[in-house]
């Protein structure tokens, strides 16, 4: 019985188990390999053993740059603009409503990011935003392929992983905590600061760390918004990869984009249980 | 607070709104709006490219996500229940394909097949005269192997809250572990499988960071889109982003209700 069970279980893994052997254990280990080789003169790889792809790594400087500039400025601006819709919505609106409201801040998430992102080349075109700001005024602002217009595109396309787990932690709130603390003289802000904001963390922590992530491999908006000026390291691997062919760098520049991700992580984990320890410590006082 | 609300949903539904509206207009010009016509819609619907892109994307979007859904579900039931090396290896994969950026992915599937064709093209030419390339393949394979994970994620959690008494009360009145599965498991994860095999579609569907590297000489409709902004936003474009986010708009809708009801009967 316990043989058959187990042949069973291993006959349903196997399909798995080729699938993610064969093109993603594969493939990451192709551009970890590649990443120390060398290139041809027609482009793609010969087998070698260097670090110079490595060393070479400061060439594309101001991709990693813009990436480790905009991604964080970007997570900010999501975190600030969702943050008050996610109180809202978790706090303020009757049980009624609720999920619609919830389900209308998911649902662009999961349609097109692509066409999501060039309604805003109208917006920010020239008969778009720059028009009315004209029109009261201030002539003659470009908005389109500038930094700003990467931001207000990364903004929108992520915003709804930002508003979704601090819902999520915002929903578990007590409100009596906040009736208790009024009671007891605090005034809003204070109640805010030291009751909302802490049992909220948890939540902003993790969507931070989602929209961080997904932002650092981001290049369809910055090449679509950025207008070759703004550009990120997914752009980059874009041009190694596909126009310049130069597979053994662009392995490295890639490889390099996964450990900042991973640092990235760690620090998130040691922080996260970090918080929850301290956490612990209050609820044990 | 309520005003906040409404101006951050206007943000996330304006652009959508503006690409609806002028995909109405009967001018020449993307970006405005004159008089009202569908002419645009039977443009696109006329073009050739964008029907063989269409066709393309479908093709691969049906495939990969039936794929998907019967691999993810298989190894799902495996999971459930295991402990052990072989379960956390299983987990960390999952939680690899999912966390890593679609663009890492894109470029190295596309280095390692590129690679692997090089290296098994000459053979294969001479015995069978064929020979591997990028295309429908690789992007059925690419986009499985995301959501794959996505569909184990989902059924795997529908199935840790089912209640084991029932299985065991199945078998205790003599039915077969087939049966069992059949007429007790099967029932209660069908809204999850469904709704993994709805995301899937979706996903493949509206993917273009992965397809961009792997789909070789096919040109799917979110590869067409783009190229078409590169040279230029046409009313066209409008009018087939519209239809396209119609259509994710209504499987994701299905996909939430099936969830939905998967989660009303666990409470039940």
């Amino acid at each position: 019985m316990a043989m058959t069970q187990t042949r069973g279980r291993a006959l349903l893994l196997t399909p798995a188990a080729l699938w993610y052997a064969a093109l993603l254990l594969l493939p990451l280990a192709v551009v970890l390999i590649f990443s120390f080789g060398e290139r041809t003169p027609i482009g793609g790889y010969a087998p070698g053993f260097t670090l110079a792809q490595y060393a070479n790594l400061p060439a594309r400087m101001a991709a990693f740059r813009n990436t480790l500039t905009l991604a964080p400025v970007g997570t900010l601006a999501a975190l600030l603009i969702a943050y008050p819709l996610a109180y809202f919505l978790a706090v303020r609106v009757s049980v009624r409503w609720k999920t619609l409201l919830l389900v209308l801040v998911i649902v662009p998430f999961w349609t097109s990011i692509l066409i999501r992102s060039y309604a805003w080349i109208f917006l920010l075109g020239g008969k778009g935003l720059p028009a009315l700001l004209a029109s009261i005024g201030f002539e003659d602002i470009r908005l389109l392929n500038s930094p700003f217009a990467v931001l207000v595109g990364i903004v929108y396309g992520y915003l709804p992983l930002m508003v979704f787990p601090i819902y999520v932690a915002l929903e578990k709130l007590d409100l009596r905590l906040l009736e208790a603390a009024a009671d007891l003289g605090a005034p809003p802000w204070r109640s805010f600061v030291q009751i909302t904001l802490p049992l909220s963390m948890p939540g902003v922590l993790t969507g931070s760390m989602l929209v961080f992530i997904l932002l650092m491999g981001e290049f369809l908006i910055p090449a679509i918004l950025g207008g070759g000026k703004v550009f990120f390291v997914g752009n980059a691997l874009v041009d190694l990869f596909l126009q310049s062919r130069n597979w053994p760098f662009g392995s490295a520049v890639a490889v390099a984009l996964v450990v900042i991700m991973l640092i990235t992580v760690a620090i998130y984990t040691r922080v996260v249980k970090r918080y929850a320890a301290g956490r612990d410590d209050v609820a044990m006082m | 607070m309520r005003f906040y609300a409404l101006a951050v949903y206007a943000f996330l539904y304006l652009p959508i709104g503006i690409i609806a509206l002028f995909s109405f207009s009967a001018g020449r010009s993307a970006s405005s709006m004159e008089g009202f016509s569908l002419q645009w819609y039977g443009r696109a619907l006329n073009n050739p490219f964008v029907m063989e892109a269409l066709w393309t994307s479908l093709r691969v979007a049906f495939v990969s996500a039936v794929l998907a859904t019967l691999v993810g579900t298989a190894a799902a039931l495996a999971l459930t229940g295991m402990r052990g090396r072989l379960r956390a290896t299983f987990d960390l994969l999952v939680q690899i394909a999912v966390m890593i950026p679609g663009i890492v992915i894109g470029i190295a599937t596309l280095i390692a097949l590129v690679s692997v064709f090089d290296l098994v093209n000459p053979w294969l030419e001479q015995i069978t005269g064929w020979s591997l390339a990028l295309g429908a393949g690789s992007l059925i394979g690419a986009h499985g192997l995301f959501t794959m994970s996505l569909v184990v994620l989902l059924v795997r959690g529908r199935l840790e809250t089912l209640d084991p008494a029932l299985i065991e009360a199945s078998s205790d009145l003599g039915a077969t572990p087939l049966g069992t599965f059949r007429q007790v498991t099967l029932p209660q994860i069908l809204p999850a499988i469904l709704a993994g095999f709805l995301l899937a579609f979706t996903f493949s569907f509206d993917d273009f960071v992965i397809a961009f590297f792997v789909a070789g000489a096919e040109t799917t409709l979110p590869i067409y889109v783009f190229s078409s902004i590169r040279r230029g936003v046409t009313p066209e474009i409008n009018a087939i982003g519209t239809m396209v986010m119609v259509a994710s708009l209504t499987l994701l809708i299905i996909a939430q209700l099936l969830l939905r009801r998967s989660q009303a009967q666990r409470r039940a």
